[in-house]
């Protein structure tokens, strides 16, 4: 199972969901927290429904506040950049990138991948950590190749 | 915030202790380092937690910056470092970081996601010492300590040099004969007398016993002596080396008087711009404040008197103050207090203290409200604007730059000279210091635009917060955009009635309101309301004001009065060195600052709406309070201001009393300016004018 572990774990990787952040977090894992990078993943999960639907109504409401949803999105990327949610964080500057230049469009779409990546990494990740939970403490973190 | 897990209570003793002296680090060291973590980021928040855990650092965590200030206050030499984000709802990471800066004069490292250019020089600007960019990690956590040390080190490195008295040596200096002489500094050192003689660093900071580095306090006669010499010399040809020389301060270096002619430069260039008025006062600051005040239109005695920040402003510039300003009369309703949107960083003590709006964020122009005060920390324009618009206080008093090292956010804007106080910020804290206070303002940018005025402080508290509430204390002259606008919920008399500050209008001028008087007067009363300088959190919402800033250590600053004394206190811990606010918390701003102060208290405090209604009455009183000119600048007043203002919203009933109170007696500043750096006794103004500062 825990080849197993390994094997999803470096998957996220090199399909790009996880960065080196990722491993950050995992290094700070230890034995007085050793669920500790599990935590915080849930933790971005919650707080980041939460701007995810910020987002979702300002998006509603026309026209856009491009300046509102620009902020929206910053912070969402600062979370999500730091527990190394690398597609996530793409799609967040893209979205930023559409703000900036006032395309609207190019926002809608934006968030709606954004949401599909977001959607698929939270699937990816519970599986992960279910996974984890029945494996027992990780090993050491190895830097994705 | 939890409390740093870790050791157990913050400000662990020893640790303190331990970092005392920079050549002296424990072994250990950096183990224990304290920091106090700011972000409104959750997910980041927990694991920038427990990174430096994992450094071995004692942490504390906090998700907005309005507590993350409190905690600052409270625990006053609880912390070595302070970590924040940049981009927060409830402030401004910049706000906080400038407040920071006046009030506690701790090293400030700013993150972000954003890698911008702009935001990191904005960083630079307003005085972090790193900037990170998320996501952080943990290599570029393990290296902070360098910073802190860092820090000390060129704190300790002025002490030496000048003497700077520590904090704790503030008190002293607030008897405002604080010279600056050997003997003095002999005498201000409580601790490091001997140390100076020997030469003996160690010894001093051990004797000093405070983490914080010491900066040179430029009490208002040194700044006197200062501001002689370069008009002796010329503005023009003011070298350093020429004025060192002419001064004649043994103690003091070469560099404590380019930085300190830096700031007061700006703050020239500042009041000129403010006002048209050439400097015939004789003090050069006292010119500004002509100018400054110029709109205010009725600079009766009161708010020169108070603005003769920190004693600078001899009665007879006081005099002449009153005359242009009376002669002005300007309407100067609006003199939408320019409070130094930037974080006036009235190290006026009394800024902070005076709004008695115990909002924070008044505090935080407040600490601002260095302004004036002897040693602009690091004008840097950022500085002025309060970051909390609270200050906004136009306190035309002297616009110093205000900005005390680092953090001279809104700078009340005292008229005296303006040393970069406003800098581009919002000086709002204009503090119609008579005197030409170089507004340490610590970047807090006091937003205090509040001119001064001598009479009714009208202190345009221009909050940025939009509360612009020009206070305009008659005579005071608007302050340059104020973009601070204090939340004073006193906008509302934007006209300072002749003497009477109409205070009504003028938010919260309390900020700056000169101690002078202030202390006097307000000790009793307005301990709670005016309390600028806390009241500069009430700027919370202003989110300009660096509260405390007000730490204004401006000597004089009225803060030291009742006011401040009480949460003066707490904010005295603003840049030791800076005379926080200058004269800021000079009383001088004879009840009528204090009024404005009150007024930008209650201003400021709106942001909490505190009492809107009173803090008018407040700053009425500010103004009215007589200014005597002593200011001192106490940073302990100040950090009791601060701490009323916090906590109680200074009740603002106390407030008005005591303001109503003083403005009977609006004592003609005794231009004692207490006020180790500039005495802001108008510092009513600048009080007020501290809370409002500008945001940016």
């Amino acid at each position: 199972m825990r080849r197993q572990l390994a094997i999803m774990r470096q998957s996220l990787f090199d399909q790009g969901y996880l960065d080196e952040q990722f491993i950050e977090l995992e290094e700070l894992q230890d034995d007085a927290n050793p669920n500790f990078v599990e935590e915080v993943v849930t933790l971005y999960f919650r707080d980041s429904a939460r701007l995810i639907l910020n987002i979702q109504q300002a998006l509603e409401r026309k026209p856009f506040d491009f300046n509102k949803l620009d902020g929206y999105m910053h912070q969402f990327k600062g979370s999500s950049s730091s527990i190394g949610a690398n597609k996530v964080k793409a799609e967040s500057t893209l979205f930023r990138e559409y703000c900036r230049s006032a395309n609207a469009e190019g926002c809608l779409r934006a968030f709606q991948q954004l949401k599909k990546e977001y959607a698929t990494l939270r699937k990816k990740l519970e599986a992960y950590f279910q996974l984890a939970r029945q494996t027992g403490p990780l090993e050491t973190a190895s830097r994705p190749k | 915030m939890n409390s740093s897990g870790g050791k157990g209570s913050m400000s662990t003793a020893s640790s303190s202790a331990a970092w005392k002296a920079v050549d002296s680090v424990p072994d250990q060291f950096p183990a224990g380092l304290r920091v106090l973590v700011v972000d409104d980021d959750p997910t980041c928040l927990i694991i920038l937690e427990k990174m430096l855990r994992t450094c071995s650092y004692e942490v504390t965590k906090c998700n907005r910056a309005e507590t993350a200030l409190a905690t600052l206050r409270e625990n006053k030499n609880g912390f070595d470092i302070v970590i924040s984000d940049v981009h927060m709802p409830d402030m401004d990471g910049f706000k906080l970081l400038e407040h920071i800066g006046l009030e506690m004069d701790l090293p400030v490292i700013m993150m972000s996601a954003d890698d911008g250019k702009h935001v990191v020089m904005k960083g630079v600007t307003h005085g972090a010492c790193d900037y990170l960019i998320k996501p952080v990690r943990m290599e570029a956590l393990k290296n902070i300590w360098q910073h802190v040390i860092r820090k000390r080190k060129n704190g300790w490195k002025d002490l030496e040099q000048s003497g700077s008295v520590e904090e704790g040596d503030r008190q002293q200096k607030q008897s405002e004969d604080a010279e600056y002489s050997s003997s003095a500094n002999e005498g201000n050192w409580k601790s490091s007398k001997k140390r100076k003689d020997d030469d003996d660093e160690t010894e001093d900071r051990d004797d000093t016993s405070t983490l914080k580095k010491p900066r040179v306090v430029w009490s208002v006669e040194l700044h006197q002596q200062f501001v002689a010499a370069v008009n002796q010399l010329g503005i023009d040809k003011a070298v350093p080396k020429k004025i060192l020389e002419l001064m004649n301060v043994p103690g003091l270096t070469r560099e404590n008087v380019a930085s300190h002619l830096q700031k007061y430069r700006l703050y020239l260039r500042r009041l000129s711009g403010v006002s048209p008025h050439a400097n015939n006062l004789n003090n050069s600051f006292m010119n500004p404040q002509d100018e400054t005040f110029g709109p205010l239109s009725s600079v009766n005695g009161l708010d020169l008197q108070a603005l003769a920040a920190g004693g600078q402003l001899p009665a007879q510039c006081l005099a002449t103050l009153q005359a242009a300003a009376l002669g002005r009369s300007t309407a100067k309703s609006s003199i939408p207090m320019p409070l130094v949107d930037q974080r006036n960083i009235f190290s006026f003590e009394n800024p902070k203290l005076r709004f008695g709006e115990g909002q924070q964020q008044l505090m935080n122009n407040n600490k601002q409200v260095n302004l004036l005060h002897g040693i602009p920390t690091t004008m840097e324009p950022k500085q002025l604007t309060t970051s909390q618009s609270i200050g906004n206080i136009n306190m035309q008093v002297a616009s110093h730059g205000v900005q005390s090292s680092q953090n001279n956010s809104s700078l009340i804007n005292m008229q005296v000279a303006p040393h970069g106080v406003q800098s581009s910020q919002n000086n709002s804290a204009l503090m119609q210091m008579g005197q030409p206070q170089f507004a340490h303002a610590p970047r807090l940018p006091l937003s205090v635009g509040q001119p001064i005025i001598s009479n009714g402080v009208a202190a345009n508290v221009s909050t940025q917060n939009g509360i612009r509430e020009n206070i305009r204390a008659p005579g005071y002259n608007p302050v340059p955009q104020t973009s601070s606008m204090l939340n004073f919920p006193m906008n509302h008399a934007s006209e300072l009635p002749g003497n009477s500050f109409p205070l009504g209008s003028t938010p919260g001028m309390s900020g700056c309101i000169s101690k002078g008087t202030f202390q006097e007067d307000f000790n009793s009363e307005i301990k709670g309301s005016v309390g600028f300088m806390p009241s500069y959190d009430i700027f919370n919402d202003l989110n300009q004001h660096k509260p405390q800033s007000w730490e204004l250590q401006n000597v004089g600053m009225t803060f030291d009065d009742s006011r401040h004394s009480n949460s003066l206190q707490g904010n005295l811990d603003l840049s030791q060195s800076v005379l926080v606010q200058q004269g800021f918390s000079s009383g001088q701003m004879s009840g009528q600052n204090r009024n404005a102060a009150l007024v930008s208290k209650a201003m400021l405090s709106a942001g909490d709406s505190t009492e809107p209604g009173n803090p008018l009455n407040a700053s009425q009183h500010l103004n009215s309070l007589p200014v005597d000119n002593t200011i001192r600048v106490k940073t302990e007043s100040v950090a009791d201001v601060t701490d009323n203002l916090f906590i109680d919203h200074f009740g603002q009933e106390d407030l008005m009393s005591a303001l109503l109170k003083q403005q009977q007696g609006i004592a003609p500043a005794e231009n004692e300016f207490d006020f180790d750096g500039y005495s802001l006794d108008n510092i009513q103004q600048d009080q007020i004018n501290g809370i409002i500062r500008t945001d940016e």
